[in-house]
């Protein structure tokens, strides 16, 4: 097939960047669309061009490298699929597809359609953890955790860090993510003891990197490639205002 | 070759294992007895550079300083929760026996080690075996959400090469959530102002002075600045090189690099030969395809491995009635079935494809069937247990694993060769310590699944801490040097040289290119099966390759930015010359054993034939370009008897 493309080119973080338009020839249903992209970049590699740098590691959609805006959608358009794991055969021959990065006030570009989404780090390093040390860990079936809860907590454990719902977001707020890492912890007894500590740090973090508001658009939910609920926004914050009152 | 197999059957002198005599159920609390500690307030003034963040980098990285040390840590990518180990999927193993079916730390050490093919040494594996439980316990006091039964006690599944249950997991994301613990430990030391944390960073070489590891370079990978970073001693928790292939089930930044560039700077390199093919990966679909997919083992459990009996065949999988099927596995193996280690089950699809029964349109693949669990157990307990990796597959090959048989094949997965290391994790550099995939330490021939992330979790949590205490007790500071020191500057030169060179090659090929083609000479030479007229060829033909790299690589763009290609570049040079190493290992040993299999010695059933009378050792390379020298290490059991590893 053959699929034209649209793709943000920007040199550097305070350069300006603009759509540059290509066209690639043997496409294939079979790739995913982040291989598409390798072949755009053997091509320009051949015409003595910069090849577009973007992001992506495991291609397997769970290290949460990958994040591009595909037709203007984060992620593109199958629901719950990390772009590293859309596959061409969700567009016809001839299309025009539109490529940028992640956009989003706490995301600077870097370089075409890499971002720095760092401070999805320091939100974690604020409180997203449990202060054991190793070595000081009872025995592992010393609580029994009911099955609901643990799947329940899994649900939100399975965040990649990706940043999609942060794209999405008109606000560009974090909620999601940090809403997932609260939820993950504050539903088990692990995770229990530091809850209200780790809630209102972790919120905290997130206005300091300059995330904005939520107010509940749902935007993040419909892109997220895990489907990680925005119950848990619900939840945080709950838990922040019960911190903010006990205060 | 310098030597001749047979003639170098001697220990060599410079590869002192260190395994502490007393019973092998004793030697790691001996060691522990002994071993020198370091004062609390020692402690601070030593500082560790960690190199990857992985499970066995985050694990060592937050427990050394939650000990007290100073520690620096560095990451390819934009944040150390993206490091490889996120994507393992199928579990982790502890000898727990939670489940009571006759599971002992015995066993676990036992079925390691006959896993590995007795090429493993037995005071590592019975420690790995041994502190096994620590980390589950650790792992769940983190948060981590293992999968638990109605009573609300963890629940246990079995995996290949073990007769017992004692596989911890995670939905089929257990790699993601150790990782995700393991970097959280680290955050919360990130956050104390313990570590530091440099992302985006790749190490391009070991700095090594008074004969001792005493730092090394990274490129920044964002301004492409080479930095100097100085430490009293260096971890390298960098991973494997199954990306030598170029299609593996490995991430695409996963590479040899760090490791080689200390393997040149004297770490000598054990067992390169030793990789792993996964016997269920989706099969390649085209030219383009950029790695492969695994469908975790755990499937193994529930799925049964069938081609048709008729080559000619042409039916829909579904439409073919069970007498005209051959479950091979099952019929072969008869007690293990679908469950034998993964060199086995890999080889024997690479049978059945090889005589023409293989599936699909290039016919390199064969059926991985559910429908009977789904009769047995109802599509909704199979849905529980493996519902993300149904839906992984669907979303890449477009069809749906409820309704008809998944297509697999064997892929390069894992690499249980690696820098060589004693049994305190050091390498041959002194201050250089190995851990994780790196290392060559404790799976042998052939790693058992689960075992990966026990190790190194093992490592990082449980293991280093000690031994790393070990060597700074002994150390002694004033042969420490700074990064204004003379081999920082000549190390630092080297590097932007050997960066100058591939961009301002004026050459036409891009790296992928080559990277490609040592791939398809290492998978059809040095993969599945391998014999000496194959292996000498591709021996030459990777160093003519090698050659034409230097000629004709192309990489467009500056040093002084963030350039992929010119990463990517430098990693296919690495791979290239561990390439060569690769073949000339395979070719030196001349038995089968594990995922090493020489199709000269077999056995009239066609099973590997192993020879322990001339190979019950571990090689070690010397570097010395194209022409290294061999070391080797005699593997000897005191307390297991190398039986012929049977799973009939
Ligand atoms: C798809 C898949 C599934 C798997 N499933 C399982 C499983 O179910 N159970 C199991 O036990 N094992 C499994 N494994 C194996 C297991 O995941 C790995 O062996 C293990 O995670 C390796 O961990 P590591 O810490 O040694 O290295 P990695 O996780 O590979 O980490 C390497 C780190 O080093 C960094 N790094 C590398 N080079 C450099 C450099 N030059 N400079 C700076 N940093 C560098 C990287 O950025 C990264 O942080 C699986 C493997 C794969 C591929
Ligand atoms: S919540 Fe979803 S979209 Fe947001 S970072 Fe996590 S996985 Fe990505
Ligand atoms: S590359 Fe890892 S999630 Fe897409």
């Amino acid at each position: 097939m053959v699929i034209n493309l649209r793709v943000w080119r920007q040199e550097g973080p305070d350069s300006s960047g603009r759509l540059v338009d290509y066209t690639v020839n043997q496409a294939s249903e079979h790739m995913s669309f982040l291989e598409l992209l390798d072949v755009l970049n053997e091509q320009l590699l051949q015409s003595g061009d910069d090849p577009v740098e973007f992001d992506s590691d495991c291609r397997e959609g769970i290290c949460g490298s990958c994040g591009l805006m595909v037709a203007g959608i984060a992620h593109g358009p199958q629901k719950r699929t990390a772009v590293c794991q859309l596959h061409m055969r969700s567009f016809k021959d001839g299309d025009t597809i539109t490529v940028e990065p992640f956009r989003a006030r706490a995301f600077p570009i870097i370089r075409d359609l890499v971002v720095d989404r760092s401070a999805f780090d320091r939100i974690i390093a604020a409180h997203g953890y449990v202060s054991v040390t190793t070595g000081s860990a009872p025995d592992a079936n010393a609580i029994p955790i009911s099955k609901d809860l643990a799947d329940d907590a899994m649900d939100y454990a399975a965040c990649i860090g990706c940043g999609a719902c942060v794209a999405a977001c008109p606000n560009g707020s974090a909620s999601l993510f940090t809403a997932a890492k609260i939820s993950h912890l504050g539903l088990l007894p692990q995770g229990r003891v530091e809850a209200s500590q780790r809630v209102m740090a972790m919120v905290d973090q997130m206005d300091v990197e300059g995330f904005g508001d939520c107010s509940n658009y749902a935007e993040c939910e419909a892109v997220c490639p895990k489907g990680i609920s925005i119950e848990g926004i619900a939840r945080m914050r709950r838990s922040y205002m019960k911190g903010v009152l006990s205060e | 070759m310098a030597h001749s197999a047979r003639q170098s059957q001697v220990h060599s002198p410079r590869l002192d294992s260190k395994v502490p005599s007393g019973l092998l159920q004793q030697k790691w609390d001996i060691y522990k007895n002994q071993v020198s500690l370091v004062s609390p307030a020692n402690k601070r003034s030593h500082h560790i550079l960690v190199v990857g963040s992985g499970l066995a980098g985050a694990s060592a990285a937050a427990t050394l300083a939650g000990l007290g040390y100073q520690v620096t840590c560095f990451c390819i990518q934009d944040s150390p929760r993206r490091a490889h180990s996120i994507a393992a999927q199928g579990g982790i193993n502890a000898a727990k026996n939670y489940p009571n079916d006759g599971d002992t730390v015995w066993r676990l050490f036992y079925d390691t080690i006959k896993g590995g093919d007795y090429r493993s040494r037995e005071a590592n594996v019975y420690r790995l075996a041994e502190v096994s439980n620590n980390i589950i316990d650790q792992a769940v006091a983190q948060g981590v959400p293992f999968a638990r039964e109605y009573g609300g006690v963890l629940s246990n599944r079995s995996f290949g090469g073990a007769q017992v249950s004692r596989t911890f997991y995670a939905r089929g994301q257990t790699g993601q959530q150790l990782l995700l613990g393991a970097y959280q430990a680290l955050s919360h030391q990130i956050a104390g102002g313990r570590v530091k944390m440099l992302p985006r960073r790749e190490m391009v070489d070991l700095v090594v002075a008074n004969d001792r590891a005493c730092g090394l370079i990274a490129r920044n990978l964002l301004t492409g600045e080479l930095e100097r970073y100085a430490g009293d001693a260096v971890l390298l928790c960098t991973g494997g090189y199954g990306n030598a292939y170029y299609l593996s089930t490995n991430a695409k930044n996963s590479n040899v690099t760090a490791a080689w560039r200390c393997h040149k700077r004297g770490a000598f390199f054990a067992n390169p030969c030793y990789t792993q093919i996964h016997p269920t990966c989706i099969p390649v679909s085209g030219d383009y395809q950029s790695k492969l997919t695994l469908m975790s083992e755990s499937l193994r459990n529930d799925g049964r491995v069938w081609v048709p009996n008729d080559p000619h065949d042409e039916r829909a999988p579904e439409m073919i009635p069970e007498d005209a099927r051959d479950y091979y596995l099952e019929r072969r193996y008869p007690s293990f079935g679908n469950l034998v280690p993964r060199d086995v089950a890999s080889r024997a699809s690479k049978k059945e494809c090889d005589e023409g029964r293989g599936v699909g349109e290039t016919r390199l693949a064969v059926y991985l069937d559910f429908a009977h669990s789904i009769e047995r157990l109802g599509e909704h307990t199979i849905r529980e247990r493996y519902g993300n990796l149904f839906e992984m597959y669907q979303r890449i090959t477009g069809d749906n694993p409820y309704q008809t048989p998944m297509r697999i094949y064997p892929a390069v997965h894992y690499t249980m060769g690696g820098l060589w290391v004693d049994y305190e994790l050091q390498s041959t550099v002194p201050g250089l310590f190995v851990l994780g995939e790196a290392n060559f330490s404790d799976h042998g021939a052939n790693r058992l699944g689960a075992s990966a992330l026990m190790q190194g979790l093992a490592d990082g949590y449980f293991v280093i801490p000690y031994t790393l205490g070990a060597y700074l007790a002994g150390h002694n500071q004033s042969d420490q040097v700074s990064e204004t020191h003379d081999s920082f500057a000549a190390v630092e030169k080297e590097a932007s040289d050997r960066i100058d060179r591939i961009l301002h090659n004026d050459g036409d090929k891009s790296p992928t290119v080559f990277h490609r083609e040592l791939g398809r000479l290492l998978w059809d030479h040095v993969g599945m099966s391998r014999h000496r007229e194959g292996l000498e060829s591709s021996l030459q033909a990777i160093e003519t390759l090698e050659d034409e790299f230097w000629e004709r690589i192309c990489v467009p763009g500056s040093a002084d930015r963030y350039n992929k290609n010119l990463e990517f570049a430098g990693r296919v040079a690495d791979f290239l010359e561990l390439g060569s190493l690769m073949a000339r290992d395979a070719l030196r040993r001349e038995e089968s054993c594990g995922g090493h299999f020489r199709e000269e010695y077999q056995t009239p059933e066609g099973e590997a034939a192993r020879d322990d009378e001339a190979y019950a050792d571990v090689a070690a390379w010397e570097y010395q370009g194209r022409d290294p020298i061999l070391h080797l290490e005699q593997l000897t059991f005191e307390s297991v008897h190398p039986s012929k590893r049977s799973y009939k």
